[in-house]
């Protein structure tokens, strides 16, 4: 048997003036290519649910219960668009941020806890904050091609009037990255999962999903739930879409809040990330 | 070799009849489980009511319930729910649970190591997926008592209907999660899930299919456990709501055979 | 063998084989465990230990020949055999949704004891683990050791007459290793028969009465660790390194010393009685080897010369 390993094989050679050069630059890349890599064992789940579950939802939700709803003669009361097209927008952002969700929770409290990746991370030259940035630049890969797919069962649905349809897309998937940077914030303080994230599937995920103008106008909630709405992430996102996707009329200083919203959501959120990462992985 | 001979000891290798001691494994563990997780399994399918029902059923008044009468929405879709998180309680218990102490933590190679046979496992854990699937099948029959949901007397079955419907899915979920090797495949079983809520005639009546699809949904199970407890609750019902029962009852055997001999055929090769 | 000889056999094998399919994992092995004797097996990865364990505990049919614990089949009587037996799986597997004593406790209902019995025993045994002061935590906060400690306490939870323990003391730290050393004697002198496998040599030669070398399913040596020394190595051992590059051509030179002349890629080993005088010579001989030592002979060397070095995966 010969077993041969030289210990300086040439190295060297790919190394500028310092070792750290690359990893300072790309390190949160490096991450990032990481997790896609692992995703790449899930990559059937993830493209079957990204596909199936806009199927399963649009025609269940849209068509079954619209059904009903443009049957009634009331409707919605905004004019003479279908309950598809309402209920459309949220459902995309609702992807987003399920998949935002999926991608900053057990892939943080693991990369901590279970295979402890973030160490072996952090031991090559990759800091805190680079880790951090590329497990959510690897949501945002997943959050565009989720977002992207339900946008396109949409159009082929015809339930995009308006012509600026697409900017819903934006909004959603900002919504995604906003949501997840808050929930890898919490789950990077975790330190065993105890069904936190149960609960917060159950008690924040559902009651936003339900309770955002998803399914209907916020404001037909008693003003004692409507807080509910305005918290929400889901709510800011849908909002943006409806207005994108057939021209709901809005101010512009609230179109203007929804965006600011997120975007602070997102900024906090990946600051206590930050924070978090770089005192858990210095302990 | 002796491969062909045959199992002498039949049940008695199988089962040492003391399943109530896998019960009480889990009651000690609850003790280490934080109590609010417990609790909020009960939101889930109140928040949906409250929506759907209270929400959604503003837009779209009153809805035809299995005999035609008309009921109100959220008379209609409440009994779906109640269904639907019997389902998802038996699943969960019996498929995530089980695959994690399975194969993460080892938990059934302890057992078999005493006097437990692999019957005693797989009725224990169900019996306790039950008992906490009735606590929250009470939970939820009281706010819907509360909202005045409950149009008939006959609902107070819905209980131990639901208990059927989680029986039924605890034992076949118990059995193909003994299939299950890696955690993606786990993920299929909620593929399989999602379309089942959402088709199941659970947010509206069945009619609103075509023919075929009909068909295809009532193959099944949760259409026609929302079938059983929806003709119980809303008091319209006949005797073809035992064919419902039939079919959970059918469930619960198969999956109890199959499960103890796959949990045999694991770990006591 | 006589009636009153024979009670005392606990275990006993014939021609015990056991196919996977087209792999037979334990080809026909023949020993027998006598009451109170620490018995061991030895082999590398894949020799058939584990599924021998298996098989004693009762949970892994056998594919042919005889086997009998404590008189009886276990084909036929798993779970009453079971019921006197203690196991201590290669991997934990205590019930990490449990506090320490409650994993005791629930594992002894399982058996169908008592609490009135059970709430004493576990407190008894989590003073034999020194656990004592660990009693209401969860199990994930043990250290490794603490872990085995608490394995081996619950499975003595039944009062077993044999334990079985396959390899205890792996990924144990050395303090850990001998507090479990101690505490299996004291087992031992309490009158449990103990059925050890282990790839450490010297927890066999410490632990173990006597033992059986395995290898690819079948017996290869069988004995007391001092009869298979004996017989199977010299008394001392010279170890001399000249570099990786000069040890295989200064080997041909040194043929004839000791007993028996091992080359490996790092180091020459001499199997013989007199290893300083071998030493001593081989010097004078005008050899210089970078590193050499002389010690004594010891299971390890039973163990490689009967089951070769190249590794098994």
């Amino acid at each position: 048997m010969s077993v041969e390993v030289r210990a300086h094989a040439g190295a060297r050679a790919y190394f500028g003036e310092r070792r750290s050069a690359r990893s300072i630059a790309f390190g949160a890349w490096y991450v990032c290519e990481h997790r896609l890599r692992t995703m790449r064992a899930y990559l059937m789940t993830i493209v079957m649910g990204s596909v199936f579950n806009p199927m399963f939802y649009l025609f269940s939700l849209g068509l079954g219960i619209g059904s009903y709803i443009d049957a009634s003669s009331g409707g919605l009361g905004q004019g003479a668009i279908s309950y598809l097209t309402f209920v459309g927008p949220a459902l995309l952002a609702s992807a987003a941020l399920n998949v935002g969700f999926e991608e900053c929770a057990f892939p943080v409290l693991g990369g901590f806890k279970w295979t402890r990746e973030f160490w072996a991370m952090n031991a090559a030259p990759i800091s805190a904050r680079q880790v951090a940035s590329g497990v959510l630049m690897a949501a945002g890969f997943r959050v565009v091609f989720t977002v992207a797919v339900f946008f396109g069962f949409l159009s082929l649905f015809h339930a995009l009037p308006s012509p600026s349809a697409w900017m819903a897309m934006p909004a959603a998937m900002l919504s995604g990255l906003a949501f997840g940077s808050v929930i890898m914030a919490i789950a990077s303080r975790l330190e065993e999962d105890d069904g936190w994230f149960a609960m917060i599937n159950r008690l924040v995920i559902a009651p936003m999903f339900l309770f955002s103008g998803t399914f209907f106008p916020l404001e037909r909630l008693p003003l004692g739930l409507q807080w509910i709405g305005w918290i929400s992430p889901l709510w800011h996102a849908t909002q943006l879409g409806r207005v994108a996707a057939y021209g709901m009329v809005e101010p512009a200083w609230l179109t203007a809040c929804h965006i600011g919203y997120l975007v602070i959501m997102l900024i906090i959120g990946l600051a206590l990330s930050f924070r978090t990462f770089a005192r858990r992985l210095s302990k | 070799m002796r491969e062909g001979r045959p199992v002498a000891a039949g049940l008695r290798s199988v089962y040492a009849g003391r399943s109530h001691t896998v019960v009480l494994r889990a009651m000690y563990a609850l003790k280490t489980s934080a109590w609010f997780v417990v609790v909020s399994g009960f939101f889930e399918p109140v928040f949906f009511l409250l929506s759907f029902g209270l929400g959604l059923g503003g837009l779209i008044g009153a809805i035809q319930g299995p005999k035609g009468l008309a009921v109100s929405y959220a008379a209609f879709i409440a009994p779906a729910l109640l269904a639907t998180s019997a389902m998802n309680g038996a699943i969960y218990d019996s498929t995530w649970n089980v695959f994690f102490k399975m194969r993460f933590a080892r938990l059934y190679e302890a057992m078999i190591a005493t006097s437990l046979g692999p019957l005693d496992i797989a009725l224990g854990e169900i019996a306790y997926a039950l008992l906490r699937g009735l606590v929250y099948a009470l939970a939820f029959m009281s706010v819907m008592f509360a909202f005045g949901l409950v149009l008939s007397p006959w609902g107070l079955l819905a209980i131990p209907a639901a208990l059927l419907i989680a029986f039924g899915f605890a034992s076949c979920g118990m059995a193909i999660t003994s299939y299950m090797k890696t955690f993606q495949q786990m993920d299929w079983i909620n593929f399989f899930m999602l379309p089942m809520f959402m088709f199941s005639a659970t947010f509206y009546p069945i009619t609103v299919y075509p023919e075929a699809i009909q068909l295809l949904v009532k193959i099944f199970p949760l259409w026609h456990g929302i079938e059983l407890i929806r003709g119980l609750t809303l008091g319209q019902f006949d005797s073809s709501i035992l064919w419902h029962a039939l079919y959970f009852a059918v469930m619960v055997a198969v999956g109890l055979v199959a499960t103890t001999r796959r949990l045999t055929a694991l770990f006591m090769k | 063998m006589s009636e009153t000889e024979d009670s005392t056999i606990m275990i006993r094998a014939g021609g015990l084989t056991k196919a996977f399919g087209a792999l037979v994992a334990v080809d026909g092995v023949d020993f027998e465990v006598r009451k109170g004797e620490a018995f061991g097996l030895l082999g590398p990865n894949g020799a058939g230990k584990s599924t021998i364990m298996r098989m004693i505990a009762s949970v892994s049919r056998r594919s042919g020949g005889t086997l009998s614990i404590l008189g009886m089949d276990p084909d036929e009587r798993g779970p009453d055999i079971r019921g006197h037996l203690g196991v201590v799986p290669q991997q934990d597997n205590l019930d990490t949704e449990l506090r320490v004593r409650d994993n005791l406790i629930v594992y002894g209902r399982y058996f169908g004891l008592p609490m009135k019995f059970l709430r004493p025993k576990a407190e008894e045994l989590l003073e034999f683990a020194q656990l004592t002061e660990k009693a209401a935590v969860k199990v994930d906060s043990l250290s490794g050791g603490m872990k085995r400690r608490l394995t081996i306490a619950r499975a003595l939870v039944n009062e077993p007459d044999i334990l079985l323990l396959d390899e205890p003391t792996t990924g144990l730290d050395p303090q850990a290793r001998h507090i479990l050393w101690d505490r299996l004697f004291r087992l031992k002198e309490a009158g449990v028969t103990l059925v050890i496998t282990t790839h450490y040599m010297d927890e066999a030669e410490q632990l173990c009465d006597r033992l059986v070398v395995m290898d690819k399913g079948r017996i290869m040596a069988a004995g007391t660790p001092a009869a298979l020394i004996q017989q199977y190595s010299s008394r001392e051992v010279v170890e001399l390194r000249f570099g990786s590059e000069r040890n295989a051509e200064v080997a041909l030179q040194l043929a004839g010393t000791g007993e028996r002349i091992e080359t490996l890629p790092d180091r020459i080993l001499i199997y013989t009685q007199t290893g300083e005088e071998d030493l001593a010579r081989i010097v004078d001989g005008g050899l210089r080897p970078l590193t050499s030592l002389v010690r004594r002979s010891s299971l390890e060397d039973v163990f490689l010369r009967l089951t070769g070095r190249s590794l098994v995966e």
